[in-house]
């Protein structure tokens, strides 16, 4: 793979992780995962608590450092010194399980604020491309106001038209819903589900089985730091060959 | 016992009062928080900096400063200042800093030390998701503090910093050592002349009060409309 990163574009998947270990001091929290995400696909990363999902998949975009291995995203190298991470995670959405959408910003500015500041569109492209999206996820009525006064299902999918305004080349979702009352959590999965059907590159950390049934091509199951399972969406659920996958969907389809 | 009270005094240095000697303090204060605020939240931000040195230093700083008595600060500067200034421009004589300058340089390194605690405590205030947001949209380490972290840090925190200069307000006072024209060194000036120390000092503290009971009132109507939106 390292020879594709001059040519960038041509390197087939658009996120490839390549025996990737990482390290809090002495506690190792990821063991050799590799994995990758072809351009159009939609990979599901499950596993129970704890078991480095989050960790693994803020590695993605450098937001966690990691010490072995290495990951290519669309043909760049996340962990090498000299890549301009800032530019790289310019075109890699990012949903957080929290939202965080900027709390002091209406939502039309937590729309604009990174197009203009980042990629230097004008205000009014900025604007436009912002009420474009909020439409998209039924919000644009909500634009002049601030996240508080939304509901949390609502601030997800700003959060998700957020992430898109930067015309991503692909999305990583950690724990979406994790964070949103039941109610709330098929609004934002319908969101996901749609742009996944329109031909998102996406990674999603999530434990909504029932999404990843509808929409995931291939299912990534991370136990204890290590990519046990990762096998098409079918072959996970139907036979899922780890033992500790088989428990886990046990566990987690049983209600 | 106010029979004998004769508050004259006041009324006949009245413009001196106010308009030389609360002046002065207010625009101190004014400068010095302004300054303060700025120096604070950068001295803040090297503490909290994954670069070492630049944490040791601005951490050594400030508690050195917080360790030495405002006024034992204002009278070394005063006197050091001239020296300092010379050795870092290479002169050879002791540069001329003048009275006022001098005063609110040493107020603003001084006021530094708290409103950096006071910034730091409000950037950590901010979830690290919300760091990790604005990286995720591609901003850079500055464009992060400028755009997310600093306005709500700055925001939660306003109160706070309020209240700091508050105590400012009341620290200007300590002018009075070097002599400098503030609010206390003209009140006193005139209470000598005309020989009315306690009418003049009443008058002094009097007015001191009602102006940090007024800020005070200010920074609780604040305090409760800021915590309603965040």
């Amino acid at each position: 793979m390292e020879k594709d990163e001059k040519t960038g574009e041509k390197a087939p998947p658009m996120i490839l992780l390549d025996k990737v270990g990482k390290f809090y001091g002495n506690f190792r929290v990821l063991s050799e995962c590799s994995t990758q995400v072809a351009k159009g696909e939609v990979v599901v990363v499950c596993g129970p608590s704890g078991s480095g999902k989050s960790t693994l998949i803020k590695c993605v975009n450098g937001l966690e450092p990691f010490q072995e291995g290495e990951i290519l995203v669309n043909g760049v190298s996340v962990g090498a010194a000299s890549t301009d991470l800032p530019k790289l995670r310019s075109h890699v959405g990012m949903v957080f399980q929290n939202f965080e959408l900027f709390p002091h910003m209406t939502i039309l500015e937590n729309l604009t604020i990174a197009q203009t500041k980042v990629i230097k569109r004008d205000k009014a492209e900025a604007e436009q491309r912002a009420a474009e999206l909020l439409h998209r996820v039924g919000l644009h009525i909500h634009a002049t106001r601030y996240p508080g006064q939304l509901s949390g299902g609502q601030q997800q999918r700003v959060a998700i038209a957020r992430a898109l305004a930067m015309d991503p080349i692909c999305m990583l979702f950690d724990e979406p819903t994790s964070a949103l009352d039941p109610e709330m959590i098929s609004e934002v999965l319908d969101v996901m589900t749609e742009l996944a059907q329109d031909g998102m590159t996406m990674m999603c950390v999530t434990h909504e089985m029932g999404f990843a049934k509808r929409v995931a091509h291939r299912v990534a199951f991370i136990d204890q730091g290590q990519i046990v399972e990762d096998v098409s969406k079918d072959e996970f659920f139907d036979h899922p060959r780890s033992e500790r996958a088989a428990q886990f969907l046990s566990r987690i389809l049983h209600h | 016992m106010f029979g004998n009270f004769d508050f004259q005094a006041i009324v006949r240095g009245w413009h001196a009062l106010i308009f030389e000697g609360l002046a002065f303090t207010l625009e101190v204060t004014f400068l010095a928080m302004i300054g303060g605020t700025i120096l604070g939240t950068v001295f803040a931000m090297m503490r909290l900096s994954s670069t070492k040195p630049l944490a040791w230093f601005a951490g050594a700083y400030v508690n050195l400063l917080r360790s030495v008595p405002l006024v034992m600060v204002i009278f070394w500067f005063y006197f050091m200042a001239p020296y300092i200034g010379a050795w870092i421009i290479g002169a050879e004589r002791p540069v001329q800093v003048g009275a006022f300058a001098s005063a609110l340089i040493t107020f603003i390194l001084f006021e530094a030390c708290y409103y950096c605690e006071i910034m730091r405590a409000g950037i950590q205030s901010i979830p690290a998701g919300q760091a990790n947001a604005g990286y995720a949209l591609g901003f850079s380490y500055w464009q992060l503090m400028r755009l997310v972290i600093l306005p709500q840090a700055f925001r939660n925190m306003l109160p706070v910093l309020l209240t700091q200069t508050i105590v400012l307000f009341q620290d200007v006072s300590l002018v009075y050592i070097i002599s400098l024209p503030d609010f206390v060194t003209i009140a006193s000036k005139i209470a000598q002349r005309d020989n009315r120390l306690v009418e003049m000092y009443l008058f002094v503290a009097v007015v001191y009060f009602a102006l940090c009971l007024a800020l005070s009132y200010v920074v609780r109507r604040l305090r409760a409309r800021l915590t309603i939106i965040r």
